[in-house]
C-alpha cells in the first residue's frame, strides 16, 4: 500500500505540471466555453443592432453561469424508445473527444500537456476526430428520424472536410518539417514568418474546413435549425444537450488553436523579430489595465450592490495582472538590478514568457473564433449538396494541389537553392489559379445540376400525376 | 402513420433500387417545426434527402370565421378578418370594408381612400419585412431578420399611432375611416420612405449577390406560369412566373388608380425570383406611399351609413391585392343584418396548394425554402 | 511499475469489450466496444511508445473505418439478425475457423518459449526517453524500403473504392 502511495507521489512530482494543466482543461474549458457563447450573443447582437444579454450581471456578464444552472437542474429526460445506454454514452464521447485532443496543443510555450508526444498536431486532429461519433451515435440512439438525419449528413459532413483539414495540415507540416507542436512555433520563429504568408491557400482551405468541421454555419446542416429543429441534439435536454454544446465550443477552441499554432505563428508576437515593433510587448499590460479601469468606472453604475462588487474584483484581478505584466516588462527593459537580483522577480521572471505566450495565443485564438462569430451571423446556410460540392469539388483537390505546390517550392528550395519566399510566392500563385479554374469548372457544372434538378422535378411531378 | 404510407404509395411507381437496398422515409414536419410558419404539417415522403411525395395537413388553427361572419353583424365582423393574416391585418380590413361598401352601394370619401392605401401600402412592406427576416432565416441568414424587425417596428409604430393597436389593426371601417390622420402622419411616412431606401439596399446587399444565396434559390421550387394559373396562385408567386397580374392595377380600388407604380415580375418562377419580387414591390410600395402623401384630400373621412347596416339582398364578390395575393370576399346578404353567407378567397391557402407542385424532387432542405417562399400565413390559410 | 499498469489497464478493456463486441445483439452496441477495443489497443501502442501507429490507429480505425460502419449499420436496418448467420452449418465453420486460429496463436507461444534468447513475452520497452522519434523512420521506411508495397495497397484501395462507388448508384436502364 504504501509502495503505492509513494508511486503515486512521485508520480505527481514528476509531472505535476502536465497535471495542472489536464485539471485546469477540464475545470476552465466549460467555463471559457461559456464564455464564448455569451461573447457570440453579444456579437451577434452588435450585428443585428441589439444589445444581448444584459439582465444578468452588468452587460448580462453572468449570463453564462445563470443558463449552466439552468441547464444543471432541469430534469434529465431520455425519450422512452431511445437506446439508453448509447444516448448516456454519446453526449460524454463527444466532450471526452474534444477536451482530450486539447491535451497536445501548447497554450504558450508552458501549459500543454502532452509535452513530449512526437505526433504533437496530428494527436490532436486525431483524437478530435472522435468527436463524430457522439454525434452518430446520439442521433441513433434518440430514435427520432430529425435526429438520424442530422446524425447521417454530420457523419459525411466531417469525413468528407476532414480530409481537406489534413491536406491544409499536411501543408503546414511540410513546411514547419515536423508534427512537434513547439517546434512548430520554433520552426516559424526561425524562419522569420507566419506560415500563413507562405501558404495563404493552406490556411483558407483549413479555415473554411475548420468551420465545417465544428457544424458551425455556413455549414450548420447537422444542427440546421430550421430544417431539422436540432438535428442530432433533438432529443436532448438539460446536461447531456449542454455537454453536447460545450463539446462544440470546445471543438472550436481546439480547431482555433491548431489553426493558430500551424500557420499563425502560435504563442509568438506578431513579427517578433522586428526592433521598432518591441511595443507590441507591453500589449498584454496595457490591455488588461484598460480593462480594468473600464471596470472601475462601470462599477459606481451598477444598479445591483452584487454587480458592483462583482465589476470590482474583474477590475482587481485585471490591474493586478497587468501590474505584474507591466512590472516584469518594465524591469527587463530598464535592466534594474537591484529588483532583478530580488528573489520575487526571478519567480515573476520565471513565470513571464508562459504568461506571455499564453495571452497571445488566445488572443489570436479569439480572433480565429470571431471569424467563425462572423461568417455565422453574415451567411445563409448551404443545402447538403452544395455543401458536398464545395468540399469534394474545390476544396479537396485545391488543397491537394496545395500540398504539391509547397512540395514544390520546397524541392526548389533545397535542390535549387532558391530563396524561400519566391519559391513559395511562385507556387502559391499556382496554386491559386488552379483554384481558380477549379471553382469556374464547378460554377458551370452546378448550374447544370441545378437545371437537371429542375428538368427532373418536372419529370417526377408527371409520373406521379393523376 | 399508415395512412400515409397508403395515400402516398398508390402515387409512387416502383423506384429504381440500389445494390444495398437503401429504405425510404416518411418525416412529419411539424405541426410544430420551427420552419412551417406556424402550424403547418407536411407530410414529407424521402428517399435519402431528396423529397418523392408530400402531403400537406392543414386545420391546425381553424376557427371557423366564415361560420362566425353569419352571426355576427357586418361590423361587428370586421375585427375578425384582421384575425386571418394577422402580419397583413390592414389589407384584410381594406378587402372586407369595400366588399360591403360594394354591397351597400356606397363609397368611402376620396380622404378616406388615399389614407386607406397610405396604410394598406405600409402594411404591404411590413408583410414583405416579415416574409424577407423569416424566409432568410429559414434559409439560415441570422441576421436580416433583425433589420426586418427594425423597419417593421417603425411602420407598426405609424399604425399605433394611428388607431391604437400594432397588430390586429381593425384600422377601416365600413364606409370609411373611424379616426381622422394624426397630425404628423405624412411626416412619419415620409421619413420612413426617406430612410427605407437605403435599408432595401442593406438586404439586398446582404442576399441578393451572395453566392450561397443565389445556391439555395435559384431553379428552386420552380413554378411555370401556366402552373400558377391552373393552381390559381396569385401575388408575387404568380408575378416571379412571370404574369404580369396585379390587382392593383388591373381592377383598381382604393386610390390606386391615381399613383404611378411598376409591377414587377420575374422570369424563372424559383424561389429567387419570388425574393426579388417581393424586394422590388417594396420598393414600389414605397414609392405609392410617397405620391399618396404628397396630395392627401381635404373632406369628410366617413361616407354617409347608418348605424344599423342592412344590405339589400343580393351578393357581392370584392378581391385586393393583399401582400400575399389576391384576397377576395364573397358576401351573400339577405336583406338582413347579418351576412348570410361569408366565403372568402384566402390568397396563402390556394398559394400552398402549390407547394407539392415545387417540392417534389428537391431536399428537405430546399423544402424549408419552399414553404417560406409562397408567403403563407396559416391564420389565413385555415381561418 | 507504470508502464504495466497502464498496459493491464488498457489490455483488460480490449480483451473485456472485445467480448462484449461479440455477445451484443444490437449491432450498434456490437460497434460501440469495437470501438472501445480499438481504442485501448491505441492505448497499448501509446505505451509501447509507438506514437504514430497509435494516432494512425485512432484517425483510420476509429476516426475513419468505424464511423464508416455506424453509418452503414444506421442505413440499413440489421436490426433484425440475417438468416444465414443462424445457419447451423455456418456456425460450425465458424467454430473451426476460431479453433484453427486459437491452435496457431498457442503454436507460435509455444515456439516462442523454445527459441534460444529472447522470447516473445519477455520483450522490454525501452524508457521513452531513450527512443529514437519513431514516426520520421516509419515514414521513411513506408516511402523508402516499402515504397512497391505502398503503392500497390494504394492502388487496391482506389479499386474497391471505385467498386464501392459503382455498388452504391442507382441502376438505371439508360446507360
Amino acid at each position: 500500500m504504501n509502495a503505492v502511495l509513494q508511486g503515486v507521489l512521485a508520480f505527481v512530482q514528476t509531472w505535476w505540471v502536465e497535471l495542472l494543466c489536464a485539471v485546469l482543461i477540464v475545470l476552465v474549458v466549460p467555463l471559457i466555453a461559456g464564455y464564448i457563447v455569451l461573447v457570440e450573443l453579444k456579437v451577434m447582437a452588435d450585428m443585428q443592432a441589439r444589445l444581448g444579454p444584459m439582465r444578468v450581471g452588468p452587460h448580462g456578464l453572468l449570463q453564462p453561469i445563470a443558463d449552466a444552472v439552468k441547464l444543471l437542474i432541469k430534469e434529465d429526460l431520455i425519450p422512452d424508445n431511445a437506446d439508453q445506454f448509447i444516448f448516456w454514452f454519446a453526449p460524454v464521447l463527444s466532450m471526452t473527444a474534444a477536451l482530450t485532443s486539447m491535451g497536445a496543443i501548447a497554450f504558450g510555450p508552458w501549459f500543454q500537456v502532452a509535452r513530449d508526444i512526437n505526433i504533437g498536431l496530428l494527436f490532436v486532429v486525431g483524437v478530435s476526430a472522435l468527436g463524430p461519433f457522439g454525434i452518430v451515435l446520439g442521433g441513433w440512439a434518440s430514435n427520432n428520424h430529425y435526429s438520424i438525419i442530422g446524425a447521417i449528413r454530420s457523419t459525411a459532413q466531417l469525413i468528407s472536410y476532414e480530409t481537406t483539414a489534413g491536406f491544409a495540415l499536411v501543408s503546414g507540416f511540410l513546411l514547419a518539417g515536423t508534427l512537434k507542436v513547439s517546434d512548430i512555433v520554433q520552426a516559424q520563429y526561425a524562419g522569420h514568418v507566419w506560415y500563413v504568408f507562405l501558404t495563404p491557400v493552406g490556411f483558407f482551405t483549413y479555415l473554411i474546413a475548420s468551420i465545417a468541421e465544428t457544424n458551425r454555419a455556413p455549414f450548420d446542416l447537422p444542427e440546421a435549425e430550421s430544417e431539422l429543429v436540432a438535428g442530432y441534439m433533438t432529443e436532448y435536454s438539460g446536461f447531456r444537450w449542454s455537454l453536447y454544446f460545450l463539446a462544440e465550443y470546445a471543438n472550436m477552441i481546439v480547431v482555433g488553436a491548431v489553426g493558430t499554432t500551424l500557420f499563425l505563428g502560435g504563442w509568438l508576437r506578431p513579427f517578433p523579430h522586428v526592433a521598432w515593433l518591441g511595443w507590441v510587448d507591453a500589449l498584454p499590460a496595457l490591455l488588461l489595465a484598460a480593462v480594468g479601469v473600464y471596470c472601475v468606472m462601470r462599477a459606481g453604475k451598477q444598479p445591483a450592490r452584487v454587480q458592483a462588487m462583482f465589476m470590482w474584483v474583474v477590475a482587481l484581478l485585471c490591474i493586478v495582472v497587468a501590474l505584474i505584466f507591466g512590472l516584469v516588462e518594465v524591469a527587463h527593459a530598464s535592466n534594474f538590478a537591484a529588483l532583478q537580483a530580488s528573489h520575487s522577480f526571478l519567480l515573476l521572471r520565471s513565470m513571464y514568457p508562459g504568461l506571455y505566450g499564453a495571452f497571445w495565443f488566445l488572443l489570436k485564438v479569439s480572433a480565429y473564433i470571431y471569424i467563425f462569430m462572423w461568417l455565422r451571423f453574415t451567411l445563409p446556410r448551404f443545402r447538403f449538396d452544395q455543401l458536398m460540392r464545395l468540399g469534394w469539388h474545390i476544396l479537396i483537390p485545391l488543397s491537394l494541389v496545395n500540398v504539391i505546390s509547397v512540395g514544390v517550392g520546397l524541392a526548389l528550395e533545397s535542390s535549387l537553392g532558391w530563396n524561400r519566399w519566391p519559391a513559395m510566392i511562385l507556387t502559391s500563385i499556382a496554386t491559386l489559379f488552379v483554384g481558380m479554374l477549379l471553382i469556374r469548372w464547378n460554377d458551370k457544372h452546378a448550374a447544370a445540376a441545378s437545371a437537371s434538378i429542375a428538368a427532373d422535378n418536372s419529370q417526377v411531378e408527371d409520373s406521379y400525376a393523376g | 402513420m399508415n395512412d400515409l404510407a397508403n395515400t402516398i404509395d398508390d402515387r409512387t411507381p416502383q423506384r429504381p433500387d440500389t445494390l444495398l437496398g437503401a429504405d425510404e422515409l416518411v418525416i412529419n414536419m411539424g405541426p410544430q417545426h420551427p420552419s412551417t410558419h406556424g402550424v403547418l404539417r407536411v407530410k414529407l415522403k424521402l428517399d435519402g434527402e431528396r423529397v418523392i411525395g408530400s402531403e400537406c395537413v392543414i386545420g391546425y388553427l381553424h376557427r371557423g370565421v366564415e361560420k362566425i361572419a353569419e352571426n355576427r353583424s357586418y361590423q361587428q365582423f370586421a375585427p375578425y378578418v384582421d384575425r386571418m393574416d394577422y402580419v397583413a391585418a390592414v389589407s384584410n380590413g381594406l378587402g372586407y370594408c369595400e366588399a360591403v361598401e360594394k354591397l351597400l352601394m356606397v363609397e368611402a370619401p376620396p380622404r378616406a381612400r388615399v389614407i386607406r392605401t397610405i396604410l394598406t401600402e405600409l402594411q404591404r412592406i411590413a408583410s414583405h419585412l416579415l416574409w424577407l427576416g423569416t424566409h432568410a432565416l429559414d434559409i439560415g441568414a441570422l441576421t436580416p431578420l433583425f433589420y426586418c424587425m427594425r423597419e417593421r417596428e417603425e411602420i407598426l409604430k405609424i399604425f399605433e399611432k394611428y388607431c391604437g393597436a400594432r397588430l390586429t389593426t381593425h384600422a377601416f371601417r365600413i364606409g370609411g375611416l373611424q379616426y381622422e390622420a394624426y397630425d404628423t402622419l405624412e411626416k412619419d411616412v415620409e421619413r420612413f420612405c426617406r430612410g427605407f431606401e437605403a435599408r432595401i439596399q442593406e438586404y439586398s446587399d446582404l442576399l441578393t449577390g451572395n453566392s450561397i444565396w443565389l445556391g439555395r434559390t435559384r431553379n428552386v421550387g420552380l413554378l411555370k406560369a401556366e402552373d400558377c394559373i391552373a393552381l390559381g396562385a396569385s401575388g408575387p408567386v404568380l408575378r416571379a412566373s412571370g404574369v404580369k397580374w396585379d390587382l392593383r392595377k388591373a381592377m383598381p380600388y382604393a386610390a390606386y388608380d391615381q399613383y404611378k407604380f411598376e409591377i414587377p415580375v420575374g422570369a424563372n418562377g424559383d424561389t429567387y425570383d419570388r425574393y426579388l419580387v417581393r424586394i422590388e414591390e417594396m420598393r414600389q410600395s414605397r414609392l405609392i406611399c410617397l405620391q399618396a402623401i404628397e396630395n392627401i384630400p381635404a373632406g369628410p373621412i366617413m361616407a354617409r351609413v347608418g348605424k344599423v347596416l342592412k344590405p339589400p339582398p343580393g351578393e357581392v364578390y370584392h378581391a385586393i391585392e393583399a401582400p400575399k395575393g389576391i384576397l377576395g370576399y364573397y358576401i351573400v346578404s339577405d336583406g338582413g343584418t347579418q351576412p348570410y353567407r361569408v366565403r372568402i378567397r384566402p390568397p396563402s391557402f390556394i398559394n400552398l396548394q402549390a407547394l407539392d407542385k415545387m417540392i417534389r424532387g428537391h431536399l428537405v432542405t430546399d423544402v424549408v425554402a419552399i414553404i417560406g417562399t409562397p408567403d403563407i400565413v396559416l391564420g389565413e390559410v385555415d381561418r | 511499475m507504470l508502464d504495466s499498469i497502464v498496459f493491464y489497464f488498457f489490455a483488460g478493456i480490449a480483451v473485456l469489450s472485445a467480448a462484449l463486441m461479440v455477445t451484443r445483439r444490437n449491432a450498434i452496441h456490437s460497434a460501440v466496444f469495437l470501438i472501445t477495443t480499438l481504442l485501448s489497443t491505441a492505448g497499448i501502442f501509446l505505451q509501447l511508445r509507438a506514437e504514430f501507429l497509435f494516432i494512425g490507429q485512432i484517425i483510420l480505425y476509429v476516426g475513419g473505418i468505424m464511423v464508416l460502419f455506424i453509418f452503414v449499420i444506421m442505413l440499413v436496418r440489421l436490426d433484425v439478425p440475417l438468416p444465414q448467420i443462424r445457419s447451423r452449418a455456418r456456425q460450425w465453420v465458424a467454430c473451426i475457423v476460431a479453433l484453427v486460429v486459437f491452435l496457431e496463436a498457442a503454436f507460435i507461444v509455444w515456439m516462442s518459449q523454445k527459441v534460444p534468447g529472447q522470447g516473445l513475452l519477455v520483450l522490454r520497452a525501452a524508457p521513452a526517453e531513450k527512443l529514437p522519434p519513431n514516426t520520421e523512420d516509419l515514414g521513411k521506411s513506408l516511402f523508402g524500403a516499402y515504397l512497391l508495397p505502398f503503392e500497390i495497397a494504394s492502388i487496391l484501395l482506389l479499386v474497391a473504392m471505385i467498386g464501392a462507388v459503382v455498388m452504391g448508384k442507382k441502376r438505371t436502364d439508360a446507360p
